[in-house]
């Protein structure tokens, strides 16, 4: 129902997508397409496929496609290696960053900079530079520097994981981001600080996927559009008061688009 | 999985230092007995104390057992199907580099040691030894300077017979155990250090071990003895070519240390291990031991066991002089089909001793690591204390990783603290570096640096970075 009259080509398409892991049929139809500047976001009760939806997008080896596309600036990158994926400009902000003991975060950020701005035949960053870059990023997300020195999310608190994963969205300049419950387990401040950030790296060619149970993110980023997935389908779409009407009806509302399609 | 499509598709660098090099060579017959010894000692214009030395040596051996309670794995030793001296033939008596085959300076070219005057490592002494023999020691007259003695261990027992006859086999007794009473007995060439008192060495020195020679076994010896107030850094390292038979190594190592005089003794080991399926490669077992005699003497073992089937070693202190210090910094990695049982030996004897342990096995493949390690307080350690961590990281589901401590204390007033954990390379950890556009060897190679990071900060700088990337060429294809 989007997209009708877009000036530009779309930046991702997802079209009829079917996955399944472990011989388990996860996704069952999901077709989405996002236009740039554009801010979907997508709801729905867990385990409704929101977060497979997104790892898929990402690349995660545990899921296979068993039928549909994921295009990526005009291009099918169902093959792709997830390294290939971010390279060109797709991020991921994780619901749960991963713990990387013995990694130091700065080494980690630099080197994923680095991989990112080899593909966009961007000269590679030394430790020195790196760190200017970098400092003005800490900015964004409002963090210390001494989280630099730490191992990669080890020993972060849940707030401090997310803004490490706005940081590194920061630094990579992706063209599309999908950001699974980066609102999840943070306090009213800890909110407004990753969503400015989000604000302020996104701009007229970037779009966004929120992953969200919370109407808390959308007041703060509004959204274009708001999916609903209920049982690995995308089974109602529409503008951003669909998320408020959700909020006040609950997903059991949701229910009866089930039956009708 | 997409994964594993892409290891199998990465091409497997080979064993960079596996090749033979061609050239004539002097052995002995296979087997080994009296005359075998007494052979050996000749070809070496060896005193008669060391003869003695090395007959009485083989007369413990012959009434040993060979040991098993290592948790390892492999086809018996036929102890009379080895030859027990090959050395490449040479002009008897040799004066300068000029006069060395030049086969034997390609070969260690290629090793990456170049020897000759022009093109020898600046910041290193070397002493480059070729199955049973030292070919050459750079830097011999610089060090002579500062009153060091650097030299193999033929040549020691030569000209500084008496220092040879102090303290050969009084770290190391060749009754100790069945690999140093072998060694005891044929030990064909090795590495001597000497520091006078007061001299810190100017430079690093090292040590390269090549074993060439596919039939023959290796048995060096190195002694290193640092007097009063001095102290040195020692470098180690091995390579041998690619052969589908297992080549036996047992090597002795002794060092001493006095009133206040520091050794800091460094290996990277990487001898062939074998091709995936575990045939051929080396049977590494090694008698490694440092004596802290004087007061506030320091002995630090760091080593990176990359290589070999199997290795069987536990560099070691005896801690005797009051407030010495004893240190061992180690990761072991395993893959395919290696096994190894490392660790070390901290024993205080003395007062007020102290010693650190740090001990990082990586398992991939279907390899086995263990960690084996004891530390004993004695009934005079009074105030002592020890610190040991030991790691285990897993890759895959088929590696499997064993740490077994053993602690003694007869001194109450002591302390020893033992840490372990057992980590796994995790499939989200993967995809979440991948994920960030970091490719999947680079990531592995991350977190597995990370993880031996501890120790790899021990290591001298050049080695580290060689450390580093040793660790990241064998595990390539590892994890899928």
């Amino acid at each position: 129902m989007q997209s009708k009259m877009k000036e530009s080509d779309p930046i991702l398409e997802v079209e009829n997508l079917f996955a399944s892991t472990d011989n388990l049929p996860i996704l069952k139809g999901v077709s989405l397409t996002v236009y740039p500047g554009e801010i979907h976001a997508i709801m729905g009760r867990n385990g409704c496929g929101k977060s497979t939806l997104s790892k898929i997008i990402a690349g995660h080896p545990s899921y296979n496609i068993t039928n549909g596309d994921i295009k990526f600036l005009g291009e099918n990158i169902n093959s792709l290696e997830p390294e290939e994926r971010s390279q060109s400009g797709i991020f991921l902000g994780f619901q749960y960053p991963i713990e990387i003991p013995g990694v130091s975060n700065l080494e980690f950020l630099r080197v994923s900079t680095n991989a990112r701005r080899k593909f966009l035949n961007k000269e590679e960053l030394d430790t020195f530079d790196f760190e200017e870059l970098v400092k003005e990023k800490l900015e964004i997300v409002k963090m210390d520097h001494a989280f630099l020195s730490r191992s990669v999310n080890q020993g972060f608190s849940g707030g401090e994981k997310k803004r490490n994963e706005i940081l590194q969205m920061a630094l990579l300049e992706p063209k599309i981001a999908i950001l699974d419950e980066t609102d999840s387990g943070l306090d009213i401040d800890a909110l407004r600080i990753v969503a400015s950030g989000i604000k302020k790296i996104s701009n007229a060619q970037t779009g966004i996927i929120l992953i969200t149970h919370y109407q808390r993110l959308l007041d703060e980023i509004k959204p274009n559009y708001v999916h609903v997935m209920s049982d690995g389908k995308i089974i109602k779409t529409g503008e951003s008061d669909l998320a408020l009407e959700l909020e006040k009806k609950g997903y059991e509302w949701t229910d009866n688009f089930i039956k009708e399609t | 999985m997409v994964n594993k499509n892409l290891v199998k598709d990465v091409v497997k660098e080979p064993y960079k230092y596996g090749f033979i090099t061609d050239i004539e060579t002097e052995k002995i017959e296979k087997g080994l007995n009296e005359d075998i010894i007494k052979l050996i000692s000749q070809k070496k214009e060896e005193p008669k104390f060391l003869l003695d030395f090395r007959l009485k040596a083989f007369k413990r051996w012959q009434k040993m057992k060979e040991p098993d309670w290592a948790a390892l794995g492999y086809k018996k030793i036929d102890y009379q199907d080895i030859i027990y001296y090959s050395a490449p033939k040479q002009k008897e008596k040799i004066s300068s580099l000029d006069e060395v085959d030049p086969k034997l300076l390609e070969t260690f070219d290629k090793l990456g040691i170049p020897l000759t005057e022009q093109k020898k490592l600046t910041n290193v002494a070397v002493d480059a030894v070729f199955d049973s023999v030292s070919i050459a020691t750079t830097f011999r007259e610089e060090l002579a300077e500062h009153g060091v003695i650097f030299c193999s261990i033929s040549e020691a027992v030569k000209n500084h017979a008496d220092l040879i006859e102090k303290y050969l086999g009084t770290v190391v007794p060749a009754s100790d155990n069945y690999f140093a009473a072998l060694n005891s007995a044929v030990f064909s060439d090795g590495s001597f250090v000497y520091i006078p008192k007061g001299v810190a060495c100017p430079m690093d020195l090292s040590s390269y071990f090549r074993i060439n020679s596919g039939d023959s076994g290796q048995f060096e010896r190195t002694l290193i003895i640092a007097e009063e107030s001095s102290s040195v850094s020692y470098l180690e390292g091995c390579t041998a070519p690619m052969f589908d038979t297992n080549t036996l190594h047992a090597a002795v190592v002794e060092l001493i240390a006095l009133d206040d005089a520091s050794i800091k003794y460094s290996t990277v080991q990487n001898w062939y291990a074998g091709d995936e399926e575990g045939i051929g490669g080396i049977f590494n077992f090694v008698t490694k031991r440092g004596k802290c005699l004087g007061k506030r003497s320091k002995i630090s073992w760091s080593q990176v066991e990359t290589g070999s089937a199997i290795t069987w070693k536990y560099p070691s202190c005896l801690l005797l002089g009051e407030e010495s210090v004893g240190e061992f910094y180690s990761v072991a990695l395993t893959n395919n089909l290696q096994q190894a049982d490392t660790g070390t030996k901290m024993i205080h004897i003395g007062p007020k001793t102290k010693s650190t342990i740090v001990s990082k096995g990586i398992s991939a493949g279907n390899s086995k690591n263990s960690y084996r390690g004891l530390v004993k307080m004695g009934t005079k350690a009074k105030g002592s204390r020890n610190y040991s961590q030991c790691d285990s990281m897993l890759i895959g589901d088929q590696a499997s990783a064993n740490t077994f401590p053993y602690i003694k204390s007869q001194q109450s007033n002591s302390e020893i603290e033992h840490e372990a954990s057992t980590c796994r390379i995790s499939e989200d950890q993967l995809f979440y570096l991948q994920s960030r556009g970091i490719e999947f060897e680079e990531a592995v190679s991350m977190m597995v640096s990370g993880f031996c990071r501890d120790v790899f900060n021990q290591l001298p700088m050049e080695f580290a970075a060689e450390a580093d990337k040793l660790l990241a060429l064998k595990l390539e294809g590892s994890v899928g």
